[in-house]
């Protein structure tokens, strides 16, 4: 039985007027590798936020014990205005509190080897080509070791090759034992990646499964549109 | 314009010599402007991030009121501090009216807003895109506000240029509280109005010239500054 890192209990999120997420309840267990998918405004970019304890919601967020460490990339990475280095090594001082001062030039310098940014120390962060930005924020969260890594939407925005970058490196991650939640419109991705699906349906989960099933008949109308939409040869 | 062009002749002669009162008169603008520039950098840029990120009953109300401040009129932030600080006012004691000092004071207060105001819009606008990635990091709300700071450090240049510019060319306020006393509290602003009323208009517009050259030096050095504004900033970790 895999040990339960986050679990969310009938969540809602109200974001203004508009109810972002309803009556979610989810489990994110060790060693998983989550697609979430849903249309546009599905609620999967809420739901990656909620977990990562950035928004408030009503309902229950329980972390597991002891609390795993998180970390967070975004469809556009955010990168100050510093090099390289620097941004990897002031994101290694916020998370002081998990990574010894003496360590962090070595977790630093490993992380840019781990996603072949070395060349790229000095350049600034901001000047890197996107598939590049992308790959230095998967350095920057790593460098942390996280249990639990959120992705949304990592590849989106990016061409054919810099995607295959990503995807390798994603692999390697879950891999190593680290625990993938990602959103993607990409269900061919989700598919070669994940090892469990969720699809969200106007801030609703409709279905939650392996990803064996998930892409097999399903009983869910809604998720046959949807899939048949985006993947029409599987359904014919 | 006969007599215009004379008096620009008369200027350039002090401003090539170096006239004595002349230099005395600019580097008693500089300082008295630098340092009021230096305390309201301090103060304007912690204020203006605390408030991008703040959320307490009223902040509107607050947010308004900063808002307001931009246009506050130098003769009354002189007028104010000239009670506080005149024999009479309740920092009486201090004995600082009629010295730079008071001088510094009155511009600080004058510059803060804008220093504040503009900042905080800065980091505002920087912590919609960067906000959640800078928490997601391990950044508290007002550090996040603070490395939005040095992210938009160009902008934050350019935001101390403005209020060095609106320091350096205020009469208002230098005038009361410094009392335009010579060799001591005259700068440039408050000598190019003496001068003018006297007629010595030589001096009025070689002062004139140098506050335009000083406001355009320092446009110069912003715009050498911004080009190597890709240059490393080390981050010393604790």
């Amino acid at each position: 039985m895999l040990s339960t890192l986050l679990r969310l209990s009938d969540a809602s999120v109200q974001l203004g007027k508009v109810t972002a997420l309803q009556h979610v309840s989810l489990s994110v267990r060790r060693g998983e590798f989550i697609a979430l998918v849903g249309a546009n405004g599905s609620g999967k970019t809420t739901l990656l936020r909620l977990l990562h304890g950035l928004i408030d919601g009503n309902g229950a967020r329980r972390v597991g014990e002891p609390a795993p460490v998180q970390a967070m990339v975004f469809q556009r990475p955010f990168m100050l205005n510093l090099t390289v280095w620097n941004n990897l090594r002031l994101a290694l001082w916020l998370a002081r509190a998990r990574v010894p001062r003496a360590e962090a030039p070595a977790r630093a310098l490993e992380a840019l080897q781990r996603v072949g940014l070395v060349e790229s120390r000095d350049r600034p962060a901001r000047v890197l080509s996107g598939g590049e930005q992308q790959r230095f924020a998967l350095a920057r969260a790593w460098a942390v070791r996280p249990d639990l890594l959120l992705l949304d939407e990592p590849t989106a925005n990016l061409d054919p090759s810099a995607k295959k970058e990503v995807e390798a490196l994603l692999l390697g991650f879950a891999a190593e034992g680290i625990t993938l939640v990602m959103s993607t419109h990409n269900l061919g991705q989700a598919k070669r990646l994940a090892t469990r699906v969720v699809y969200l349906d106007r801030g609703e989960v409709r279905l939650d499964l392996p990803t064996a099933q998930f892409f097999g008949p399903s009983a869910d109308e809604r998720a046959r549109l949807f899939l048949k939409g985006e993947l029409p040869w599987t359904l014919e | 314009m006969n007599e215009f062009a004379q008096s620009a002749r008369s200027a350039l002669d002090l401003i090539v010599h170096a006239d004595a009162t002349l230099v005395r008169t600019v580097t008693l603008s500089l300082v008295v402007s630098g340092t009021a520039c230096l305390f309201a950098a301090g103060f304007g840029l912690l204020g203006g991030a605390w408030l991008a990120v703040a959320r307490f009953p009223g902040l509107r109300a607050a947010l308004l009121l900063l808002n307001t401040l931009l246009a506050l009129p130098s003769v009354v932030v002189g007028l104010v501090v000239y009670l506080l600080l005149s024999r009479s006012g309740p920092l009486g004691s201090w004995g600082i009216l009629f010295t730079p000092t008071a001088m510094v004071i009155a511009q600080t207060i004058l510059v803060v807003p804008v220093v504040a105001a503009l900042a905080r819009q800065v980091v505002a606008d920087g912590l919609r895109d960067g906000g959640d990635p800078l928490r997601s990091l391990g950044a508290g709300p007002l550090l996040a506000a603070l490395l939005m700071l040095l992210h938009e450090r160009w902008a934050v240049v350019t935001i101390l240029l403005t209020a060095f510019g609106r320091a350096i060319a205020e009469v208002g306020a230098v005038m009361i509280v410094g009392g335009n006393i010579e060799g001591v509290t005259r700068v440039m602003t408050t000598t190019i109005a003496l001068e003018t009323s006297k007629g010595d208009l030589p001096l009025a517009l070689a002062l004139g010239l140098v506050l335009l050259a000083v406001v355009g030096l320092l446009n110069i050095a912003i715009g050498l500054v911004q080009r190597s504004r890709y240059a490393s900033v080390v981050v010393h970790p604790r």
